[in-house]
């Protein structure tokens, strides 16, 4: 079946087989957007984790027919002008990556926070950053990479 | 008798009940203590206090998000508007600090500060008459060891009348019960202890039993059910909808660790309650669990089982099955209860086959996040991944497919609410 999608400032149409394909699966095989990683399918860990209308959002368990005219945002589509933008810059500068399969998916829910509480607390980035796990323990540089692009 | 008779009695009756309940409840102030006069080093007191304010589940109502334990502050809302929980710790300003154990005793028991005011029934004292000497005395000991946290806390935010004090005497007049548990001799030492323990500190009834208008417990319909913080708090009784009828096992696996897999995960206040539960004395939370499971007598086989896979439904419309299949079942699948989020089938699921779509609506939105913290079941929060359409039409079709019951007709107004109420704690 046909569906159309707004990713990144486009609108496009897909076929899918099956309409519960979750929209993590059609962004990566279908579009070519391989930000988003599948982690653990079960939205827990938030290494597939995109933007839709704003929201940060477990791409793995949202069904794409699901998505409707909501218009998602990857990693790839935080690019300003072909070059990271402010935080993903930070999170560069601040090597705040080790083994980088969780990244993607903190950069979402970290633009996410920086949207609507653009200088947070320690505390508030502790707590919203809590549904995304990183096995290597890059936390601290996570939170530094979050602070600078707060007050750059 | 015309309207007006009707009023002026209603009205001459109140301020009776009032003007006598502030006669008889009056109490004096009971002197403040130095705070280093109360040096307790009684360590087997504070551990069992410990293990009998886990039971009481103080610390949920009495910490308030990212404080200090004990310290207070945590709004409690009630339908006569909002309470401030009071800050537990040996603070002589802003705690208890200053309190003998005599007034702490008054307080658990009669429901009056250490000054004398009276103190609103959210405090569930109600319960906790039953208390005996041995366990108050613990449960002071384990407070006065914390250390003591400065922390004023807000001023309680209530609609007139009850902003007024003194009204919480008329209040006890009709509601506070002082009648003693005599030990019933035909039931096992077990059952007894576990009832002193429901019905005291445990406080079950306060959430589980249906309040009337003035937030008294209808004592003639204990156990029936009732509603907290918008959650829905099942029966206790034989009017529980379920599929598996309650046993002493599985309610001390329930409420030990928050889960079983024919019954649920606990959320929203359960979700604490079983926390620290888990965190006393599992011979307690046996207890506990023989004297629940004996209030819903005969219930065996009353209900209809649909199978753990649910009906196979041929009328319901693709978009709704899709999102179940995409979202739902990923987890709540044939392998259901064994993978890393601990998904139940949802044949089994207290929520899903209670009346009210309270819960399911809840879980759903809000999710089940406390694993982060505390380990345990796991369930993503859906309401910034789904519309409110598509919760509304995907929890009603688990309720076509995995149970008997009639569909729900309250599920609009219980999303609507979610949201207004956000993202739990």
């Amino acid at each position: 079946m046909k569906v159309s999608l707004h990713v990144n400032g486009k609108s496009q149409e897909i076929d899918v087989a099956d309409p519960s394909t979750p929209l993590l699966y059609v962004l990566r095989d279908n579009l070519g957007l391989h930000g988003p990683r599948f982690g653990c399918g079960l939205g827990q860990c938030g290494s597939c984790m995109v933007h839709v209308d704003g929201h940060a959002t477990f791409s793995c368990v949202l069904p794409v027919t699901a998505v409707g005219d909501r218009k998602v945002t990857t990693l790839e589509g935080l690019m300003e002008g072909g070059k990271p933008s402010k935080l993903q810059q930070a999170f560069i500068d601040e090597e705040a990556a080790q083994c980088g399969y969780c990244i993607s998916g903190m950069v979402m829910q970290a633009q996410a926070l920086l949207n609507k509480t653009p200088n947070p607390t320690d505390d508030e980035i502790r707590r919203h950053m809590e549904p995304n796990l990183c096995r290597c323990g890059t936390h601290a540089a996570i939170m530094r990479a979050i602070k600078r692009a707060a007050v750059a | 008798m015309t309207l007006r008779r009707v009023v002026l009695t209603v009205v001459v009756v109140g301020i009776l009940v009032a003007l006598g309940g502030y006669a008889l409840m009056w109490r004096p102030a009971i002197a403040p203590v130095a705070t280093s006069a109360k040096a307790h080093v009684d360590r087997k007191a504070i551990d069992h206090g410990a293990e009998l304010a886990s039971i009481g589940n103080c610390a949920d109502c009495h910490t308030s998000a990212n404080g200090a334990a004990y310290a207070g502050g945590r709004p409690i809302p009630t339908p006569f508007g909002t309470i401030y929980a009071s800050n537990l710790t040996p603070d002589g300003e802003t705690g208890i600090g200053s309190w003998s154990e005599e007034a702490f005793k008054r307080a658990m028991r009669d429901g009056v500060d250490r000054e004398g005011r009276q103190l609103y029934p959210a405090f569930p004292y109600d319960h906790f008459t039953h208390a005996t000497d041995a366990d108050i005395h613990a449960i002071y000991a384990f407070l006065m060891s914390k250390p003591a946290v400065r922390n004023a806390v807000p001023a309680n935010d209530l609609a007139s009348p009850f902003s007024f004090r003194p009204i919480v005497a008329g209040w006890k007049l009709l509601f506070l019960h002082r009648d003693a548990l005599e030990p019933d001799s035909t039931k096992s030492a077990e059952w007894n202890r576990g009832r002193y323990l429901v019905e005291g500190l445990g406080h079950c009834g306060s959430c589980h039993t249906p309040r009337n208008a003035l937030g008294g417990e209808k004592r003639d319909r204990a156990y029936a059910g009732g509603v907290v913080e918008g959650w829905n708090a099942p029966p206790l009784n034989a009017s529980l909808v379920t599929t598996h009828k309650w046993t002493v096992d599985q309610l001390a696996e329930y409420l030990s660790t928050g889960w079983h897999r024919l019954h649920g995960a606990a959320a929203g206040p359960m979700a604490d309650v079983a926390k620290n539960l888990g965190r006393a004395s599992q011979d307690d939370v046996r207890a506990i669990a023989t004297y629940i499971a004996s209030l819903s007598p005969g219930a065996e086989g009353a209900k209809a089982l649909v199978p753990a896979g649910g009906k196979v439904l041929t009328d319901q419309p693709a978009d709704v099955v899709a999102i179940y299949n995409g979202a739902c079942a990923k987890c709540h699948n044939d392998r259901h209860d064994v993978g890393p989020s601990q998904a139940i089938s949802l044949s089994y699921s207290t929520a899903v086959q209670q009346p009210q779509s309270a819960n399911a609506v809840r879980v759903v939105m809000h999710g089940i996040e406390s694993y982060r913290t505390d380990g345990g079941p796991y369930m993503p929060a859906f309401a910034g991944i789904l519309t409110d359409a598509q919760i509304a039409s995907v929890v009603q079709y688990v309720r076509a497919r995995y149970t008997d019951q009639p569909q729900w007709t309250d599920v609009k107004s219980q999303i609507a609410k979610a949201r207004q109420e956000g993202v739990q704690p």
